[in-house]
């Protein structure tokens, strides 16, 4: 056991546990943000993505420890003044999930794709999409809140 | 109307109670798995009860609580609970404003209802719903002549809603019950044998100990093993090193005869259908095509086993306290759980209380079953420690029920004219029907995995064929058109290797592969359009008005040249439900692979109750068709299932959606259709018509991989 310091969501937090426990376990079961989802533990999914310093990052398999001094946003965070995220709104007026097991990991992707390329084109989001698996088959929907986001208005087919 | 569920529970208190501030609560006996279904049934209530949709709370499903209405499955939750709550809904409206013209002293034809406030247009006094019956029980039967509004008077039916659970799940605030606490807690871990047929042999005490001196409760039942502890990474690497403890007897392995031969050779129990229904005539051989018969050709088809495959892991809570255990899972079918969860553990069924808590989609019968019974073994061997237990993901890859690979042979013939005159279609498989409904003789407690594996063990519920109309591997081989003589045999096959039960749409999905695939074959040796050959031998009008829909919409026959091509095909689900039509335009490339351009859906689901819900149902339904279509297979050898996770498994990914058009026919006033499983079936054999006009090669043999691809090339 040794401690460590993480921060989370805007606010620092000490912990004293394995510092081998994968970040998604400390997420879930110590800070209860338990928006980042286990999917697979093998990183495999992307059920389990959170933002680390912008980037859209697997929390299921890396140890915590490796993340100290970096800045992770979880899916709760993105709206912690109780505003929904631009992304967030996309998928609210999409209707961009079912079930919804998927929604977070694929929302904290689109985040961190549309931080870095306002404009992404298909082969970008197909892309930044690429790990996170939807069993529903929420992706028509989900490319449709993509591109309301970024091109401004509702996707006209 | 009534319904089934009605009849079982024919009060107003069991489907709905206003509280404070005019919430209504509603109760159904169907869970929400993500295909909308609260969304659905709020706007009806709201509708009937003529009161804002967000002030509708769909309560979750509890044994003992909610309307037991079976399982959640086979599309039948709108006709079946909105059928009620509807009901339901329009005579607690009509009683309360019985009440309101009492207590305000008026006539009850001057009462007018804006969001669960009664007025009347003669004084200047109004009522609300919450002054009338809070806290109070409406004590009347639902009354299925209620009057109910017609089609114009409609003002929340088919608008756009919020889907309810939408604002927590994209804030990440939606509760699975893989999220859920409590205190003193422990996370739980099965250790699963290689294979089904594996027995626990020998454990290494020392091994054992040490974990249990580091604080791993260790389960031990028969050859049921299970770990737990506090921290959850601690009990997920003790999983491991339990692993390691363990030596199993191996016993003969899994069967692994070529599964196609098996399906065809095997024992087998056979029933012809007569409209869709098997009845217990002798089977009719296949004979000689007529004498008109200018054409006549046969194909066979084949469908692997395949996988739910949720995206989460199933998971459920448990707590064992005094002689009751409650459990919190994901379950279709909570009162059913109940029954053979008890009877396998020598319990009450009153003393095991079930409560359903959003799981993944699941898509007919996965996991969720079984680890709540994995959940209560352990609970009940950790009294009073709540536990929360989640299969890992080679758990459910390994260990969920699959979908039960099929045979499907067809021969038809054709006369001068290009009609058909003659159908036959043999289904072969297993059964597609393991949910654990109670029976005599353990035959609900051997549909629970872990039932097996337990001490005393109960062996697997031998499958029995099905009857009904449309039923598992049935569904949908009784083809809407109107063939004269046909010939439709199923086939219950045994001794089969793999483990099976119910996922979306049944048999429905390769029936409907193999019979769209064959309607495409016979058109090309009619010489006809396939969707004029199809046209013309449909009389239902609605049927027709699909196809015609999704082929104008679609540009039909659309681009078909140089390795891209078009493909349609039909299906009407269990031939009552959903009418949906499919198109697809695909690329075949050069390394074989099979790329989805655009595809259409036209589909009629009567009247439309939440259109952006059914949109997503229909087009969902596609995605996941297309994904089971082009990729999936469950491998196994000897030592078990080899597809153990998502790499062995691959499923569609974002790279390969095509775009998605929708058409919904409007059709006002007929009864609401259940549409969830109604795409799936065209999908697949518009995927496969497509690839043969891209590349002239008929694929009968899912899933269409480039190897598939590369492999008819070649012969
Ligand atoms: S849970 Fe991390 S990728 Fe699946
Ligand atoms: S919405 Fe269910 S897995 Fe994506």
């Amino acid at each position: 056991m040794t401690t460590f310091t993480l921060l989370v969501n805007g606010t620092n937090h000490s912990f004293e546990t394995d510092p081998a426990t994968p970040l998604i376990f400390i997420l879930r079961n110590q800070l209860n943000y338990t928006g980042p989802k286990l999917g697979c533990g093998l990183e495999t999914c992307g059920a389990c993505a959170v933002l680390v310093d912008g980037e859209a990052e697997l929390s299921c398999t890396r140890a915590a420890s490796e993340f100290e001094g970096k800045q992770i946003i979880t899916i709760e965070g993105l709206s912690l003044n109780g505003n929904l995220s631009a992304v967030q709104q996309a998928f609210m007026d999409e209707g961009a999930a079912q079930c919804g097991y998927c929604t977070p990991g694929i929302i904290i992707a689109v985040t961190g794709l549309i931080s870095k390329t306002s404009k992404p084109s298909d082969g970008e989001i197909n892309e930044a999409l690429e790990k996170h698996l939807c069993r529903c088959g929420s992706h028509a929907n989900v490319i449709k809140a993509v591109k309301r986001l970024t091109a401004g208005g509702p996707n006209i087919d | 109307m009534t319904s089934a569920s009605l009849e079982k529970s024919p009060n107003v208190d069991d489907w709905l109670t206003v509280s404070s501030d005019n919430l209504i609560t509603i109760r159904t006996g169907k869970v929400d798995i993500g295909q909308r279904i609260s969304t659905s049934l709020a706007i009806i209530a709201a509708e009937e009860l003529d009161i804002d949709y967000d002030r509708i709370h769909v309560e979750r499903t509890q044994t003992g609580v909610a309307p037991d209405e079976g399982v959640t499955a086979g599309s039948n939750s709108m006709e079946q609970s909105a059928t009620a709550i509807r009901a339901a809904s329009a005579t607690a409206r009509h009683h309360m404003l019985l009440l309101a013209a009492k207590a305000l002293e008026v006539d009850v034809n001057t009462l007018e209802v804006s969001d669960g406030l009664i007025t009347s247009r003669d004084i200047n006094r109004s009522i609300t719903y919450s002054d009338l019956m809070e806290g109070k029980e409406f004590g009347i039967a639902v009354d299925t002549n209620a009057k109910i509004k017609v089609p114009s008077e409609q003002s929340v039916v088919g608008t756009k809603v919020v889907p309810k659970g939408l604002n927590e799940i994209v804030t990440g605030n939606f509760q699975y019950v893989h999220d859920m606490t409590m205190d003193g807690m422990m996370h739980a871990r099965v250790v699963r044998p290689p294979h089904y047929h594996a027995r626990l042999k020998s454990l290494d005490e020392n091994k054992i100990k040490k974990l249990q001196l580091e604080g791993v409760k260790i389960i031990i039942n028969g050859s049921f093993i299970a770990v737990a502890h506090e921290d959850e990474y601690r009990a997920i690497k003790a999983r491991d090193r339990m692993a390691a403890a363990v030596t199993w007897n191996l016993a003969d392995g899994l069967l692994v005869n070529d599964l196609y031969e098996a399906l065809l050779s095997n024992p087998r129990v056979s029933h012809q259908l007569v409209d869709g229904v098997p009845d217990d005539e002798p089977i009719p051989k296949l004979g000689n095509p007529p004498d008109e018969a200018t054409k006549t050709i046969s194909a066979r088809y084949e469908k692997p086993y395949i996988m739910h495959a949720s995206v989460a892991p199933s998971a459920a809570f448990a707590l064992a306290e005094a002689s009751k255990i409650k459990i919190w899972c994901h379950s279709q079918g909570v009162y059913i759980l109940r029954n053979s969860a008890a009877e396998a553990l020598g319990m009450k069924p009153e003393d095991l209380v079930i409560t359903h808590v959003p799981g993944p989609g699941c898509y007919g019968h996965n996991g969720a079953d079984d680890v709540a019974f994995d959940a209560a073994l352990v609970a009940r061997a950790l009294p009073e420690i709540p536990v929360l237990l989640k299969w890992t993901r080679e758990d459910e890859h390994a260990w969920e029920p699959y979908g039960s690979a099929m045979v499907m042979e067809l021969r038809g013939s054709l006369n001068r004219q290009g009609d058909v005159i003659e159908w036959s279609h043999d289904t072969y498989s297993d059964t597609h029907s393991m949910r654990p409904f109670p029976g005599p003789n353990g035959l609900g407690p051997g549909r629970l995995i872990g039932s097996r594996y337990m001490d005393p063990s109960v062996p697997p519920t031998p499958p029995q064929p099905t009857g009904g109309s449309h039923n598992g591997k049935f569904r949908n081989q009784d083809p809407l058109y109107t063939f004269p003589n046909r010939r439709i045999v199923k086939h219950l096959v045994k001794d089969l290797p793999l483990r099976c039960s119910s996922l979306r749409a049944l048999g429905g999905y390769a029936n409907i592969f193999a019979l769209e695939s064959f309607m495409d074959e016979l058109s090309l040796e009619a010489n006809m359009d396939a969707v004029d050959f199809r046209l013309m031998h449909l009389s239902d009008i609605r049927a027709k008005n699909v196809i015609e829909a999704a082929a104008e919409a679609f540009g039909w026959p659309g681009n078909n040249s140089k390795g891209v091509g078009c493909g349609l095909a039909f299906g009407q689900y269990k031939n009552i439900k959903t009418y949906a039509a499919v198109a697809i335009e695909v690329e075949v490339t050069d390394n074989a692979e099979i790329k989805l351009r655009r595809a259409v859906i036209a589909a009629d689901a009567g009247h439309v109750i939440d259109p952006s819900g059914l949109i997503v149902q229909l087009e969902g339904g596609v995605i996941q068709a297309a994904s089971w279509t082009l990729y999936e297979q469950v491998l196994y050898d000897r030592g078990g299932i080899t597809s153990r996770d998502w790499d062995s498994y691959p499923i569609l990914r974002f790279g390969n959606v095509p775009s998605i058009k929708t058409i919904l026919m409007e059709r006002p006033g007929k009864p609401f259709l259940g549409a969830g499983e109604a795409t799936t079936g065209p999908t697949a054999a518009a995927i496969a018509n497509a690839v043969y006009r891209a590349t002239g090669l008929r694929l009968r043999r899912l899933p269409l991989t480039p190897e598939a691809v590369k492999l008819a090339a070649l012969s």
